[in-house]
């Protein structure tokens, strides 16, 4: 190692800062690898399922609140864009410039979790979520039988009937709810005699997914404003310079993952059967 | 290699070097310490308990065994056994045994660099190893758990008492330490190497253990999400396999054996690259070969994404889908078939010798080869179907993890040895406790294929009295093996005390951990930074060594 390239910020099992930033940047890439492979696994089953019970996951997809997922849509790519230039700070070197922009950062990596918090509380009073007393809530879109009996979906034996384009009328009495309402079609779709079925159990397997990839997805943003908060503090004890920021970008590389995660999740769980 | 920073063979045995072992002594300079090589010695002590937990599960299955009828063990505790000793072996034991040890000492010492890429994660995978194995400790101490290692749904999500919870937990966060082993490894590979080390200069090690890296980082975010998934249903009722809303259990399976398959070359690969070290050393002479070699390694890796389905032959699968991975599982062979033979080139006319690592490595070529060729036995569609879950095929995987890994990860073990510790052990005891491991493997495991051809299936502890014979066979096999592996528990410790010391270079080979530092080599691996000139073995012929 020569003198020339010695600076206080290069661990002593580096040569030189190029290449202790190239191994960050190389470490960080092969990190995102894996984190693809990890989601990659429920994308996998979800793709499987929703190719098998399209109608189910069109109708499950009803129950979702779709304002609030557009609104964290634009809330989590604006973060991106402030994360960006808290990079671009860093890069130049302006301390204030970094605290100012991650703290936006966090702020909207918050507002994100607040409304999935919001939106996990709805279901939850609304028996929504997967297991012995799940009911499909659907806001009065779909009736829905068998609730809360896994043993009724065995086999498939009681799918929901609903006559499209018709108020559900028999079927009613069997509802969850008790609530007769105006059906929507949910996939557009029908099984060649004008009803589409239904079935309580698929839901919940879509229900399943949506929990398990969202709060997969919320996890790795709490770890995100986690770090933010740790990043915030090295920030403000001067540990960066223009020289080495490599904490920052990396982080930005994986604050910017999890937003693409999410522009995934978003048509994936939101939007099918919203045509 | 021209300026070795060490020159000669001898040590003076008064003066007390200051080397990575004995720079600092105290317990918080091993728990928090950031080198490599402690981080292997960390390691190798955890996954040795691991492998003796495991053991002690095997024996206790192999004297219920004994006897057609089940008198030993009742039938649910047996279920435990054979549970803890699969996810004791393999998830604690084969699966970081050579990357994590072996690997951890020499990535660094063999390309010329200080330590890997990222120390600190290095130590954090070790912690998260130990947090993960203590999880499954857990379960295995609080009444056990009877799955069988595979985990399959919907016994495990939906009907097994034991703590199923705890053991996938802890495989989930032991998951992550080789995740990121693989990532370390890989960058360290990438932007560590001294200068003059090119690709083609790298030892075939390195190779073997590039190629895992990509196996791990690739491979385990599948499990890991799996057994959350398990978890997710067992523990919070998301029943993404459960039959019961529709769910489908074979999708746990196709999951389960994406990682799974690919783990059998994570626990493989770092096999081949010290069998190809062990070789070069022990022949004097380069490896026949070596662009094969080095790229059959990644070719293993690749292809070994696209092999999963051979587990699924009988779970309804469709026969198209099975004639593929049939295919494709054959095709995988022939990587494996290129070192293979390319090993036995580099046999021919190099003067070999016998010393323990050189006795395991031809050990492994002839085991492995039984193994590889019983795989091609399975991978055949219509044989599958008479052998599948059946004692050939454990048979199978044994001669393969056994005979293949664990005889690789021996013969490591006694080669780097005098450089991992600064002692030799006694070759006498050590010549004689490999033989004694070949002979107990034999008797235990080639026995299970004839008894499996004959019919027994895996996992029962009652059979009917006509294969007695064959399991007794197995089971005395078993003790023999037993004993030789207390041997090298034995003389491989003593060795450290009362061992003769260890001249930088004991075997004469090539390589810049022997040739350009010490044994033990000190904190930070080279007094002077080495500056690669040649090619990787490049033995003279007749320059053995004494």
């Amino acid at each position: 190692m020569s003198d020339a390239h010695s600076s206080p910020y290069l661990a002593h099992h580096f040569d030189d800062m190029e290449q202790q930033s190239q191994a960050a940047s190389l470490g960080m890439w092969i990190f995102l690898a894996q984190e693809i492979m990890f989601f990659g696994g429920l994308f996998c089953g979800y793709a499987v399922y929703r190719l098998k019970f399209p109608e189910a996951f069109s109708a499950g997809s009803y129950s979702l609140a779709i304002g609030w997922g557009c609104f964290n849509t634009v809330v989590l790519i604006g973060s991106s864009l402030t994360m960006a230039l808290a990079v671009r700070s860093a890069q130049l070197g302006r301390k204030a410039g970094i605290i100012k922009w991650l703290v936006i950062t966090m702020f909207l990596g918050c507002v994100f979790l607040g409304v999935k918090v919001v939106e996990y509380s709805a279901k939850f009073e609304h028996n929504m979520i997967p297991g012995r007393h799940f009911e499909f809530h659907d806001d009065g879109k779909f009736v829905v039988a068998g609730h809360g009996d896994h043993s009724a979906a065995v086999g498939h034996d009681e799918p929901v009937h609903a006559e499209v384009g018709e108020p559900a009328d028999h079927h009613a009495a069997e509802a969850a709810h008790g609530e007769p309402t105006e059906h929507a079609e949910p996939a557009g779709e029908d099984n060649g005699h004008g009803i589409v079925e239904i079935n309580q159990g698929e839901v919940e397997l879509f229900v399943g997914f949506y929990f398990m990839m969202t709060g997969m997805h919320a996890l790795h943003m709490v770890i995100g404003v986690g770090l933010i908060i740790w990043l915030l503090v090295l920030t403000a004890k001067n540990r960066f310079a223009t020289e080495y920021y490599t904490p920052i970008e990396m982080f930005g590389l994986y604050w910017h993952f999890v937003d693409i995660v999410w522009i995934f999740l978003f048509p994936l769980l939101y939007l099918i059967g919203r045509h | 290699m021209s300026a070795p920073g060490v020159t000669a063979n001898e040590v003076a045995p008064e003066e007390r070097r200051i080397h990575y072992l004995n720079w600092a002594t105290t317990v918080k300079s091993w728990l928090l310490t950031l080198d490599h090589k402690r981080i292997c010695i960390l390691y190798l002590c955890t996954i040795t308990f691991y492998f003796l937990v495991g053991a002690v599960a095997a024996t206790l299955f192999r004297i219920e065994l004994m006897t057609p009828q089940g008198d030993f063990l009742s039938a649910e505790i047996y279920n435990k056994m054979f549970t803890m000793h699969g996810v004791a072996m393999i998830f604690f034991f084969l699966v970081p045994s050579i990357p994590a040890t072996l690997g951890n000492f020499l990535i660094p010492l063999m390309i010329g660099a200080k330590d890997v890429a990222f120390p600190r994660l290095n130590l954090l995978t070790w912690y998260l190893f130990s947090i993960g194995s203590l999880f499954a400790l857990f379960a295995i101490i609080n009444g056990g758990v009877d799955t069988g290692w595979t985990f399959y749904t919907p016994y495990s999500s939906t009907y097994a008492n034991g703590h199923v919870i705890a053991a996938t937990f802890g495989v989930f966060v032991a998951g992550f330490a080789s995740i990121l082993t693989g990532l370390n490894f890989i960058v360290t590979v990438h932007k560590m190497r001294a200068p003059g080390m090119t690709w083609f200069r790298l030892p075939l090690f390195i190779w073997a253990a590039y190629a895992t890296s990509i196996i791990m980082v690739l491979g385990t975010p599948v499990i890991a999400i799996t057994m959350l998934l398990i978890i997710a249903e067992r523990g919070l009722g998301i029943g993404i396999f459960d039959p019961a809303l529709g769910g489908d259990p074979v999708l746990f399976q196709h999951l389960f054996w994406f990682y799974s398959h690919p783990a059998v070359y994570i626990m493989i690969l770092p096999g081949f690259g010290v069998i190809s070290e062990v070789i070069a050393c022990f022949c004097r002479k380069r490896v026949f070969g070596y662009e094969f070699i080095a790229f059959s390694s990644l070719a293993i890796a690749i292809i070994g994404f696209f092999v999963w389905g051979h587990h699924l032959f009988v779970s309804s699968q469709s026969v198209y889908a099975g004639l593929i991975f049939s295919f494709l599982t054959f095709f995988v062979g022939v990587p494996t078939a290129i070192k293979i033979f390319n090993w036995v080139a580099t046999l021919y006319k190099g003067s070999v010798s016998f010393e323990t690592p050189m006795l395991y490595a031809l050990g492994f070529i002839g085991l492995f080869t039984v193994g590889g060729l019983t795989g091609l036995y399975l991978s055949t569609l219509a044989i599958d179907i008479h052998l599948h879950d059946t004692y050939f095929v454990v048979a199978h995987f044994h001669y393969v993890m056994v005979g293949g890994m664990v005889l690789a990860f021996l013969s490591g073990l006694h080669f780097w040895w005098p450089k991992m510790t600064g002692r030799i052990y006694n070759e006498t005891a050590a010549k004689f406790a490999s033989v004694i491991v070949f002979i107990g493997f034999n008797l235990t495991f080639f026995p299970q294929f004839i008894v499996g051809y004959l019919g027994m299936p895996r996992r029962y502890y009652e059979y009917p009295e006509q294969w007695q014979l064959l399991q007794l066979l197995s089971s005395a096999g078993a003790s023999v093996l037993g004993f030789g592996f207390l041997m090298v528990l034995c003389y491989l410790p003593f060795s450290l005390v009362f061992g003769k010391r260890a001249g930088p270079n004991p075997w004469r080979a090539k390589g810049l951990e022997w040739e350009e530092t010490t044994s033990p080599p000190i904190a930070h691996n080279f007094v002077k930074n080495p500056i690669v000139t040649e090619e990787a073995y490049a033995y003279t012929k007749g320059s053995r060594h004494v």
